[in-house]
């Protein structure tokens, strides 16, 4: 690592009590580590069902639900969370009538909803009167400004997730590796597309808060999309993408907490480097598999 | 309207890089891939960002960073067809960077302003100068040009892969070519008329102009005809409307346009259930 380690001094101890000395740094660890459960949970199915770019989409469209509430001098917050689920909503309800086609007028749709979204954004932002000092935080987040009242909102938000995931869990991944089987054994698809993509709204918006619009996905698609790498069992998969986004964030923090560089620079390298070690390690193990004699 | 010399050089380079946007938006619809340019507008914004942390030449930085990853992520899939999630992964990470030199720039310039970088982000219509709208319309002309040079075999290769390749067509060399040149309508549209702008003028024309035609030559033409003609339209309305900024216009009736399509073919599947 180039960075100065102006404090750290390799004592783990001592360098985890100075981390945690002040209470912005472990309300940043506490938000982080929720927010990273559910992404990581939530993107282990996005990637499985291939809805990355909703799941893009759905957190460029919490930009115009914060400037909006802030427009409106409603809490951010519940921007956040309306816009999200609003979104999901009008993805869930369009996308349906593209099945059939291929994914070409699927990703126009989205594309559409996205640019459509962002268009309200610049307007909310233009009538508040051009103040554009926030938008660099409404799209890079503000990692390090967390209050406790957020973490409270962002448990609870958390904790419904969850518990709608462990309700859903299995007819969903029935759904999602096999829609035709699926609803051909009586499982409501439509409606598990819908409420996926609102848990998905839901997580993408708790995240965004943290993270920034622009920088979910370091915690949505990258962990995941490692641990599918690394094991095909969706029970293994979904708890190791959860412990790689966590792992990932409480690391990324502490090194930026002892280094010149922001937050979002370490979470998304370290993620990425990651995906990219595990990728390269079974392109080896698999071309090694190849070369030796049946 | 046009006595105004910033809305002679905002109809100037919007009309020729909703053209080239439209006429590539097309493909780009066809092949699936709008996420792809999505993506690759915002790897625009990190190689502006970099550059500007560097001291070098902005558009430079823009230019070199953006092709540079098309041509990686085109190269990477089987078919010249990145998977989503690598796209999801590349982009995140090419996003972290941006923060890095966002933060690199904005510390490195005495605290000026993280302000010029957001406008980076989203560029300005009519913001541009003279010398800058002929710029853009010059290299979307050029794009433009070049599409429709491959038009033929590109087309046959985004509908029918195997097909192509068994009648010994480059498929994947024209999926790399095809990649090269929407970055460099993506790196030229981003600082000029704004990531929005880009991402509304690639998705909605060619969704549209798909929905409304099964000829891909009729579907092309149309799609470049819908975003030029949002583009006018939006200009003329923020003109006339002052608090509708030009970007948000321009985009709500390129929306407009594909949910008419849209219902239009609901409409005709309704009628064809009913009479079949």
């Amino acid at each position: 690592m180039h960075t100065e380690l102006a404090a750290l001094t390799w004592d783990l101890v001592s360098d985890f009590e100075q981390l945690t000395t002040y209470p912005f740094m472990v309300q940043a660890l506490e938000a982080g580590a929720i927010v990273a459960l559910t992404a990581g949970a939530i993107g282990w199915f996005m990637v499985l069902r291939r809805q990355t770019f909703a799941g893009h989409t759905l957190s460029v469209i919490a930009f115009p639900g914060a400037a909006a509430a802030t427009l409106a001098g409603l809490p951010v917050a519940l921007g956040y969370f309306g816009a999200c689920g609003l979104g999901a909503l009008v993805l869930g309800l369009l996308g349906r009538g593209e099945r059939g086609s291929d994914s070409g007028g699927e990703s126009a749709t989205i594309g559409t909803v996205q640019a459509f979204g962002l268009g309200l954004g610049f307007l909310f932002v233009g009538l508040y009167g051009g103040q554009l000092l926030g938008l660099e935080s409404l799209l890079f987040g503000t990692f390090l400004g967390i209050t406790a009242g957020q973490v409270q909102t962002l448990l609870w938000v958390a904790v419904a997730v969850f518990a709608v995931l462990a309700l859903i869990g299995r007819p969903l991944l029935f759904a999602s590796v096999d829609a035709g089987v699926a609803r051909a054994a009586g499982v409501p698809t439509r409606l598990l597309d819908l409420a996926f993509l609102l848990l998905l709204g839901m997580a993408v918006a708790a995240t965004a808060q943290i993270t920034g619009a622009l920088l979910v996905f370091a915690l949505l698609v990258t962990p995941a999309a490692t641990a599918q790498q690394l094991t095909a069992r969706p029970g293994a998969g979904f708890l190791l993408a959860a412990a790689l986004a966590l792992a990932v964030t409480w690391l990324g923090l502490s090194i930026a907490y002892f280094s010149p560089y922001p937050v979002g620079f370490w979470v998304t390298s370290i993620s990425f480097g990651l995906y990219v070690a595990v990728r390269l390690g079974r392109h080896l193990r698999e071309s090694r598999a190849l070369g030796v004699p049946a | 309207m046009l006595a105004h010399e910033f809305m002679r050089n905002a109809f100037l380079a919007g009309t020729f890089v909703a053209l080239a946007c439209g006429l590539i938006g097309y493909f780009v619809v066809l092949r699936g891939q709008v996420f792809a340019g999505d993506a690759l507008s915002h790897v625009a914004f990190t190689g502006a960002l970099a550059a500007a942390a560097a001291g070098i030449d902005i558009r430079l930085g823009l230019f070199a960073a953006t092709v540079v990853v098309a041509v990686g992520i085109g190269g990477l899939g089987e078919r010249a067809r990145p998977d989503d999630v690598v796209i999801g992964s590349v982009f995140a990470w090419v996003l972290g960077l941006g923060v890095l030199f966002l933060s690199l720039f904005v510390n490195g310039s005495s605290g000026s302003d993280g302000t010029a970088a957001v406008r980076v982000l989203f560029g300005s219509i009519l913001g541009l100068s003279a010398a800058d709208a002929r710029l853009a319309a010059l290299i979307a002309v050029l794009a433009s040009l070049a599409l429709l040079a491959i038009a033929r075999p590109l087309l046959f290769s985004s509908l029918d892969p195997e097909v192509a390749r068994g009648l010994g067509l480059p498929v994947r060399a024209l999926g790399i070519a095809f990649f090269a040149l929407l970055a460099v309508v993506a790196a030229e549209a981003t600082q000029a008329v704004g990531a929005l702008l880009l991402l509304g003028l690639l998705a909605a024309p060619g969704g549209a102009a798909r929905l409304l035609t099964d000829n891909p030559w009729r579907g092309l033409a149309l799609s470049a005809a819908i975003a030029v003609g949002s583009t006018w339209l939006g200009l003329f309305l923020s003109y006339e409307i002052d608090s509708l900024p030009a970007g948000t216009a321009v985009i709500g009736i390129a929306t407009a346009a594909f949910a008419i399509a849209a219902l239009s073919r609901v409409d005709v599947r309704a009628r064809l259930t009913i009479g079949g």
